[in-house]
Order: C-alpha cells, then structure tokens, then sequence
C-alpha cells in the first residue's frame, strides 16, 4: 500500500491560483511549496483534510467531484444522504421537502448513510472487547484522520478500528436491498453528498478496502444549491413517504461526540485536525494511557463544519440535536436495514491498515543521517524567521527540501542578501531565483 | 550526530518537550515505528522523572547507525536505593505530583522495560545519571 497512488480529491487551478501562499501556511502536514507563482501540492503528505480549500481567498483549490450528469447512465439512481445534509436547511423545511426536492433533482432512491450506525456501535463494542490490549481504540470514521495518522503517526495504526465507516455500511445495504428486489445490480448508480475532500479521497481509493460501493460523489455544496432552488420551486409539497426519522443515535453520528458518548469506558470526542495532532503526539509518547475509546475528526464540529457544508457549523449541528431529541425512533425501526443486520455484520471488517510514514528523510537509514546532519547545518545559517519567502512554510521545511534535492540554499531571501554583498551572487541572479519561486508576473 | 535539550524541575507543562522533539527526529531518520515508541517511552518516563524529582537536567542523546545512546544527568535529591526504587509500585513522589497523573511508581519499570541496556548511578543531595542504550540494527535485520 505504501507504493501505491494516492487519489487527492484536492486540486489546484492553475489559472485562478496567484501564488498568495495562504494554504501554503495553513497546511497541517506542510504539503504545499510554492513554485513559478503557483501552489504546488506535495501528494504523498496531503490528507485530504481540506484546510488549503477553506485559506484559498480566489477560490484556487477545488474539490474534484463526479459529474452530475454521470446519473443519466443509470436506471436507479441511488442517494445516500448524510444527515448533515437536512441540517443545512432552517427547521422550517421540513425532512419530507428535502428529500422530495432531491428526488426531484434527479434520484430515484433516498437512504440515509447514517442507517448503519445502530449496527456499527454494536460492533465496535464487540470488537472493545476482543481486542483489550489495544488501547485506546480509534474510530475509523473521518478519513482525513486515518490519512493522518498513517503519514504522521504511524505507530498508531494498529489502534484504528478495523471496521467499516457508516458510509460503507449503507452503501453495502442499499445495494443488496435493491437486488434482492429483483433489480439489476448493473443498472444501480449509488451517489454520495459529501460534506468534505476526505470522504471523495476515500472513497477514490479506498483504505483498508480493496474497492468501493459508491459509484459516483456529489459535492454537498452543488447539490445543496440544486435542492434549495427546487424547494424554492416547488411550494406546494405533495407528502412523499419516507422511512421513519432517524434515531437520535444515528441522526448525532457525524458531529462531535457522536461516537464517544456511547461507547462504553473512557471515550474522548476531539475535533479539529490541530487538536487531533496535538493528542495523538502525546497518545505516541504514551503520556496518556488507560484512555479506551478515541473519537478523531479532522473538522471543527466534526462532519458539520466540512468544508464543502453550506450553512454555518454551528446551526447545522443545532438543528441535528434538535432532530435527536424529539426522535421517537429507536435503534431496530429504521425501516428495513434490521433485516439485513446478519449480511452487514459479516462484512464489517475491512483490512489492516499500513503505515506511510511521510517524515524520512530517506528510506535507508544511514542515508537519512547523512541528510539529517546537512539538514541541521543549514538550520545554523537560515534566519528561523519562517517568512515563507522561499515557498516553503517555515526554515525547517525548507532546510529538509534541501537536502531532499526538492530546493536550493539560494531561495533563502536572506542567503541571497549575504551573498549579494560578498558578490557572490550577482542581483540579476538572485531576482531570477525569485522569479521561479514567485513567477514572472510579480517583479 | 548528537541532540542536547535541558529539563527544567518542576515544570510539568514542558515536560515531554524533548521526547516529542527527538521522536521527531527518529521519525525523519525512517526508524521503524516500534522501535521509535520504545524509545520515546523509555525517553518520556526519564525526562518526567527530572521535572518531577530534580531542580534541572540535562539529556545528551547520540545517534549513530547501530544504536540510540541516552544519558540523562540531572541536579537533584538522588536516589538512596536503587533497586527499590526498581520495584514496580515503589514512589516517592508527592501527592500533589500524583494529582497530575505523575508518580505511580512504574517509571523505572517502563523504562528498563523498554531499552536494550540501562545503568544508573546516584549520589543522594546530588543527583542522578541514567544511561540508556536501545539496538537499532537488530530491528533493522529483522
């Protein structure tokens, strides 16, 4: 897996892209350079989680989504809607209109992906107890995360669940009701409405899985203007039958505390990839123990404050909890997937998950002390002001492209500066190199 | 290649700045990440044990290709009886260093636990030297 490709759901225009070095500095894993005026994404270190998108102030950075038209290949056209999707809307729109308008977009099918969850605690709380030694346990839930701690902390995947996301669960039910309906599988094209880049990364390719359920992504923001319009359009709602609300469980799944707070023992809910990284840092040093259960998402309030979510995080996350409270519905009443119970949960499992450590600075050990030492050198004559000036985030970074063959000692404003008063480097060459960090346009 | 960090007694908030320091060095070194947690472990326990014993110390760590040599000295109380303070269970700590969540008296334990070879030595009124070696081509090989 470590040589595999990686798919990025990340792009870079580069068009639109002016060289601001705005994502440059907000990169958690410091997977953007800046090179000829342009950002440049160092892939192996990205993980998705989408920090670069919301910094970008022209709207540089896009999220690669499926073509909405790739619907028309298919007879039924399946989507499974999170539940953070009918949280954008104001309560007065009601569940019924949401889904009739989505319907009306373009679907045949509604499942909801949080249908799987009642499913999923069961067997996280089975697999708490066939695997005690591994502690603390964590959710596999935000794929963001998983990418994390695979290139930064690769000595805790062994403590990432090895089971399926809601997600999967429900794509897996969704297509297997439909054939057992006596439907062409071939003729099924299930749709995702993503809140983030994450989940379109995981799902492009997949970790743990060898392939996904999901045809096709459909980005929350694209669609949430689609629906929104069709409700605009469409005041007098005829009643459509839907299955029964969702469970306060599944409707409170994918914002924080979602997980923790039913999961037996000491479980934590820690949002936001900063904060996640701060606590797997001292989780790694092993400062922090007897913890059993780790709920880890990349985003501030959780899957509400995806970058691609329309409406303010902090609504959306209200009107879900308001949903959870008055939900009469209790877990075995979602309206079929019981049934299925048996068939999803001998398929929960995914495989293990491999390490990919980004942070080598070789793969052979005593070359990377070799690099490590000339790294260290160069520290000693960078100003450590982290000025960013030779298009990477900080001298630290920079100092490691160096030695990597990914930059040269020369970009460093302040060499150039030194040098151009010994003469060793004449101010026509100094203005080139900075020309090819920051592009011709600017000088 | 050597690392130098210094340890300030009594200040939990930093302590645990050298270990997550040098574990970032391990990491761009490519050591197996086994090996990196028995080692920051090991690294972790000792530098607590200088925040929460000792007035300061210091941590002189040389890396090379066959091991990771750390020598942890500090200025402090010392330690009157070594292989009682071995024991698992056995603390001196205070009771307000045990409301942090320090001082449960397995420190030593963890330590020994986790390296290839350990040597302490103490003068009581003075202070301690913890010397620790941990094998990186054995992993290597495997």
């Amino acid at each position: 897996m470590e040589n595999r490709h990686f798919h990025h759901a990340l792009r870079i225009s580069e068009e639109l892209c002016y060289g601001c070095s705005h994502c440059m500095n907000v990169c958690p894993t410091e997977a953007i350079r800046i090179r000829n005026g342009k950002a440049l994404l160092y892939e192996n270190r990205c993980v998705d989680c989408g920090k670069c998108f919301m910094a970008c102030p022209v709207k540089a950075i896009y999220i690669d989504q499926d073509d909405f038209s790739r619907l028309e290949a298919f007879k039924y056209r399946i989507a499974l809607v999170p539940s953070i999707f009918t949280g954008q809307f104001p309560e007065a729109i009601s569940r019924e209109q949401v889904y009739e308008a989505i319907l009306a977009s373009g679907f045949t099918h509604i499942y909801e992906v949080e249908l799987g969850t009642g499913l999923l605690l069961d067997a996280i709380k089975g697999y708490a107890q066939q695997h005690p030694g591994k502690k603390p346990l964590i959710s596999s839930f935000c794929p963001a995360v998983i990418r994390l701690i695979q290139v930064k902390f690769p000595a805790l995947v062994g403590n990432i669940m090895l089971l399926k996301p809601p997600l999967d669960i429900t794509a897996l039910y969704c297509r297997k009701q439909l054939t057992d309906q006596g439907i062409n599988p071939a003729e099924v094209g299930v749709f995702y409405f993503t809140p983030c880049a994450a989940k379109i990364a995981a799902i492009k390719s997949p970790v743990g899985e060898d392939y996904s359920m999901i045809t096709g992504v459909i980005n929350m923001d694209f669609i949430y203007n689609k629906v929104k319009l069709q409700i605009m359009k469409d005041r007098n709602t005829e009643s459509i039958t839907t299955n029964p609300p969702l469970s306060g469980l599944a409707e409170r799944w994918t914002l924080t505390h979602g997980e923790a707070d039913h999961v037996e023992g000491r479980s934590l809910a820690i949002d936001e990839i900063h904060n996640v990284m701060e606590f797997l840092e001292r989780l790694e040093n092993e400062e922090i123990t007897d913890v059993d259960f780790l709920e880890l998402r990349a985003c501030d309030e959780s899957c509400a404050g995806g970058v691609l979510v329309t409406t303010n995080r902090f609504l959306v996350t209200e009107r879900l909890n308001n949903e959870a409270a008055l939900s009469a519905t209790k877990e075995g009443q979602l309206g079929g997937i019981e049934e299925y119970y048996p068939y999803l949960r001998r398929r929960i499992s995914i495989q293990e998950i491999k390490p990919r450590s980004m942070m080598k600075l070789d793969e052979n050990m005593g070359e990377a002390m070799i690099k490590m030492d000339k790294a260290r050198k160069i520290m000693q004559i960078l100003p450590l002001t982290d000025c960013g000036a030779c298009g990477a985030p900080n001298c630290q970074a920079f100092s490691n492209d160096i030695v990597q063959g990914q930059a040269s000692i020369k970009q460093c404003i302040f060499v150039q500066k030194s040098r151009e008063r010994t003469g060793e480097l004449s101010s026509e060459e100094s203005l080139s190199i900075l020309k090819e960090i920051w592009g011709e346009e600017k000088f | 290649m050597n690392f130098n960090y210094s340890v300030e007694g009594g200040n939990f908030s930093k302590a645990g700045t050298a270990s997550s320091q040098f574990k970032k060095v391990l990491k761009q070194l490519n050591v197996d990440p086994i090996t990196i947690k028995r080692i920051v472990v090991a690294l972790y326990e000792a530098e607590v044990n200088i925040v929460a014993h000792a007035w300061e110390g210091k941590i002189d760590i040389e890396v090379d290709m066959e091991k990771v040599y750390i020598n942890l000295a500090d200025k402090g109380p010392g330690i009157a009886d070594i292989n009682q303070a071995m024991k698992p269970g056995f603390s001196t700590a205070s009771p307000s260093v045990r409301e942090m969540g320090f001082g449960a008296g397995m420190g030593l334990m963890n330590i020994k636990n986790n390296v290839d070879s350990l040597h302490i030595s103490s003068e009581v009124g003075k202070g301690t030297e913890l010397e620790m070696t941990i094998n990186l081509s054995s992993i290597i090989s495997k």
